[in-house]
């Protein structure tokens, strides 16, 4: 242990993590000294994608990061997607995640929401292929995939369908 | 204080029975604000861990903890002497040892745990623990267990259960026989959301709270209170939320060890497993071997089974005993047989101990039964569907026990449903290397890829058998419109907490469900398993909602002078169905607060007898699957390209579930018939990680068409049969069998693996 802290942005947020071990994950840091535990471990090697968080843009699986080394970027959690300032009405992916029946426990789920705005903002209209390559870094469990597909295709589909206009 | 919020309506539909309603916890999910057991918190909480064997059989020679205490920011090192009630638990026998006392039984059992500041100061204090071993001559062949050459390892012998199924006349021939030795994998259950708990002791250290991810609580908190030596009431159990669980939280893991070192400390503690911790700290899927000899007429008439079938269960006891009767009560699958010579073992051994998951069994007698229907059929000239439709099981027939299948038993449904959904397109010649088998790593040769199709049927049971009486309970309040529902359901991620909401509204025409949090504070549940919750727990909350309803009807009448029988609901509204009244529910009793709970029992269930006879079940389910895949036979990579199935359900309660319930069932069954196995040498566990132990990704799935076969079981409270379980025990000798199409391969191993293919005979 020691008296240095470091400082991590995340959510937009500035956060001093003081009397950390130097060898904590980013993940570890995010869930157990910033109060963020959106962010899941299923496997700590980076297999499971549970723990993908945006570090600088960049799609990152948190329990491969030290957090130490993360300063001067901005990390983006699953807290931390929605454009409202108290990021309670959820993203647009969320909303389809839902809808379309893509949780089941839930516990991939922050992971692939991460995963799938890295995807969709990059690639706007992504073909089966390239969802099904985008988040096979992500594994599930429970749904087998299937309305997990289903849920992105219906993201992808309502950004790609213009807004009806309003009457003039 | 009831925390659920209501579920979102769609398109216009009310969440009812029968709509595609939303998860109450969709939201919280999707944000990360789902509070997961591994996301349970306390102030002034110290993190505990568990030290483990390294050895499959030793002698505890001695244990010394001081160098771990002395660590700063260790708080308490605790082993089997500490243990201050019963020293070991179990779910049929209490066999399994809290901590190793004088010998460790598999490679991974606890010796000792820790309570720290740190989760890193935790392990370092594992580390600092010093026990001696005198290692031991493991007993890892099952075989030994069974003819008595090996000394037992445990006080309850070598062989958990031997359990017959004699029927018929025991001297009979076929015109046709077929032969085969099947063999199964271990398999994990591989749940995302690890084994956590979080434990507060009570102020006078007598008696504790557990926040823990499980599939049945109350049997938890008996076998806690137990061991903790503790009255039932001062242990109380939360479910904390649960990430998956496939039969993987039915025993005890962490849950004492937990509960002692707060009590111990008396401080919270919190307990997590790490990925390989997880693959120690939990039971598999039963490695399996069946020999089997199928008697048939010349025209493919099944008339006789033969089987001997040797599973594994490890080290301790667990579920095994279930699990094989649930394997040999099915070994002749979902046909007619009247002739059956069934001889089953469940063995101990010093691998890891083996219990329940998802098929429970009946998942190891599939893929050797659905083998020799093809066989048979392949004998008979008749093609694998014509030989299935010919012998299908309908209701009225026996099983090989003598009971009488009387639940709806649309097998040739299943079958017929299943060949009418379209093959998918051959192989297109520029597809893309992501989707061809081998991926976009080692890619197979165009040139080389070679399709097959195959089938799988099944039976399964739904509830628990052999004369338990597995009941559930609910509770419902209204007031004023609003409906509050309590259950100690677990809820693994399967829905059950909407399906709840859609009783509620259903039965009691209110659009508002809160739900209480789940809990030992109401009566049990039984567990999340065995396909049983949508019956059960579902039946005890509809019977809740509906005795409410019974007061309400009842209220209303006297208020209008009519029969309560009158009354029905309409929508959100009560209606006289001879008159004209018609009043909104949420208006129809102000001030009246209704209460009511209902315990839900299904039929009582008998034990075998001696020759396997015996009504030991208490009723089915069925499905079909055909798996469509392209191989490449020199390099022994697979591709499952497509699992068509319609699936036996009784009715559909809520669509979007129900397909998720039957697409997550076929991974995990893909998953056991090429990718996954648990590999051991010497008893210890050669994989046990997420970078070894290999599961389905997005880009194994399968395009997946399912039919939902809906004829409602008279039964069932709901008339909708369980359909957790049935999806991923035939799909695997489906595949297992495409393979062999496109080869010509024996392939008598799940999980088939390259070698298989490439060098098989």
């Amino acid at each position: 242990m020691t008296n240095e802290f470091y400082r991590l942005t995340v959510n937009g947020i500035d956060h001093e993590v003081r009397d950390a071990w130097a060898g904590e994950s980013l993940m570890y840091v995010l869930r157990e000294r910033l109060g963020l535990p959106g962010t899941k471990g299923a496997c700590e090697q980076g297999e499971c994608g549970s723990c993908t968080v945006l570090m600088d843009g960049e799609a990152v699986c948190s329990c491969l990061v030290m957090a130490a080394t993360a300063v001067e970027t901005h990390i983006v959690t699953v807290e931390g997607l929605s454009n409202d300032p108290t990021h309670s009405t959820p993203t647009d992916v969320q909303q389809a995640f839902i809808d379309a029946g893509g949780v089941q426990c839930g516990f991939c789920t922050p992971g692939l929401v991460v995963a799938v705005h890295h995807l969709l903002d990059r690639n706007p209209q992504p073909t089966e292929l390239q969802i099904k390559e985008a988040i096979s870094g992500n594994i599930c469990r429970c749904t087998g995939y299937g309305r997990i597909f289903a849920a992105i295709e219906l993201a992808r589909d309502q950004r790609n369908t213009p807004p009806e206009q309003p009457a003039h | 204080m009831a925390q659920a919020t209501t579920t979102t309506a769609k398109r216009g539909e009310r969440g009812t029975l029968g709509n595609s309603a939303v998860r109450p916890d969709g939201l919280a999910k999707v944000q990360g604000r789902f509070a997961f057991s591994s996301d349970a918190w306390a102030d002034n909480m110290l993190w505990g861990a568990t030290l483990r064997s390294p050895h499959p059989h030793a002698r505890i020679i001695s244990i010394d903890v001081s160098a771990a205490l002395a660590i700063n920011g260790v708080a308490t090192v605790i082993t089997a002497v500490d243990v201050p009630g019963q020293l070991t638990y179990g779910l049929i026998a209490s066999d399994q040892p809290v901590f190793a006392k004088d010998v460790v039984r598999f490679a991974g059992e606890p010796v000792a745990a820790v309570a720290a500041d740190h989760p890193e100061t935790a392990r370092r204090a594992l580390d600092a623990i010093v026990v001696q071993y005198e290692v031991l001559p493991a007993l890892l062949d099952a075989e030994q267990a069974i003819d008595g050459s090996f000394a037992p390892i445990h006080p309850d012998g070598n062989v958990i259960r031997r359990q017959k199924v004699v029927r018929g006349d025991q001297d009979f021939v076929g015109e046709v026989v077929v032969e085969g030795t099947y063999e199964v994998g271990m398999q994990d259950q591989a749940f995302l959301g690890l084994e956590a708990a979080l434990a507060l002791p009570d102020d006078d250290g007598a008696g504790v709270e557990l926040y823990v991810a499980t599939q049945w609580l109350h049997e938890d908190q008996k076998q806690i209170a137990a061991c903790l030596g503790l009255p039932l009431d001062r242990v109380r159990l939360t479910l904390g939320g649960v990430g998956g669980a496939f039969g993987g939280r039915e025993d005890i893991s962490l849950q004492v060890h937990c509960c002692l070192l707060a009590l111990a400390t008396r401080r919270p503690i919190k307990m997590q497993y790490g990925r390989e911790e997880s693959f120690f700290g939990h039971i598999h899927r039963h490695p399996a071997s069946m020999v089997m000899r199928h008697h048939a007429d010349r025209d493919g008439t099944l008339r006789r089974v033969e089987v001997r079938a040797v599973f594994d269960g490890g080290a301790y006891a667990s579920t095994s005993s279930a699990v094989l009767i649930n394997a040999v009560t099915h070994m002749q699958g979902p046909y007619r047989c009247d002739i059956a010579t069934v001889d089953g073992y469940a063995v101990r051994s010093n691998n890891p101990p083996c219990g329940a998951m998802r098929g429970f069994g009946v998942v190891q007698a599939c893929f050797g039964h659905e083998s020799q229907m093809d066989k048979l059929a392949a004998a008979c000239g008749l093609s694998p569907v014509d030989i299935r439709l010919k012998n299908a099981m309908r209701t009225g027939d026996r099983l090989i026990t003598g009971q009488i299948v009387d639940s709806v038993a649309p097998v040739e449904r299943c079958i017929r449903e299943t060949a009418a959904i379209p093959l998918p397109p051959p192989l297109a010649q520029d597809a893309d290397s992501l989707d061809i088998p081998g991926g976009s790593g080692l890619t197979a040769q165009r040139s080389n890829i070679r399709r097959g199709v195959g089938w799988g049927v099944s039976i399964k049971n739904l509830m628990y058998s052999e004369g338990f009486d597995d009941y559930a309970t609910a509770r419902c309040h209204l007031a004023d419109g609003v409906a509050t529902l309590q259950f100690a359901t677990a809820e693994v991620g399967q829905g059950f907490v909407v399906l709840a909401q859609q009783i509620a509204r259903s039965v009691l025409g209110v659009d508002t469900v809160l739900l209480e949090p789940i809990s030992t504070a109401i009566g049990s549940a039984g567990s999340t398993s065995a396909s049983r919750q949508t019956w059960m727990s579902g039946g005890a909350v509809d019977g809740a909602c509906r005795l409410v309803r019974e007061r309400l009807f009842e209220h209303v009448a006297a208020a209008h002078q009519l029969d309560p029988l009158r009354l029905a609901i309409d929508g959100t509204d009560i209606v006289d169905t001879r008159g004209s009244l018609r009043i909104a529910v949420a208006d129809a009793a102000p001030g009246l607060v209704l209460d009511e709970t209902f315990e839900h029992h299904h039929r009582a269930t008998e034990e075998l007898d001696e020759n396997g006879q015996g009504n030991c079940h208490v009723a089915f389910a069925f499905v079909a699957h055909r798996a469509v895949v392209d191989v490449d036979p020199d390099l022994g990579l697979v591709k499952v390209v497509q699992i068509a199935t319609a699936q036996d359900v009784g009715r559909v309660l809520n669509p979007l579930a129900a397909l998720g319930q039957v697409e997550g069932g076929i991974a995990q069954g893909l998953g056991l018939a090429v990718m996954e196995e648990i590999v051991l040498k010497n008893g210890i566990m050669r994989n046990p990680s997420f970078t070894d132990y290999l599961l389905p990704t997005a880009l194994d799935a399968p395009i997946v068409v399912a039919t939902m076969i809906e004829e409602p079981e008279p039964q069932a409270p709901l008339g909708a049969k369980g359909i957790g379980e049935p999806p991923c025990i035939s799909v695997t000798p489906a595949i297992v069998a495409a393979i062999r199409d496109a080869t010509g391969k024996a392939l008598t191993r799940v999980p088939v693996r390259a070698q298989d293919i490439v060098f098989g005979d």
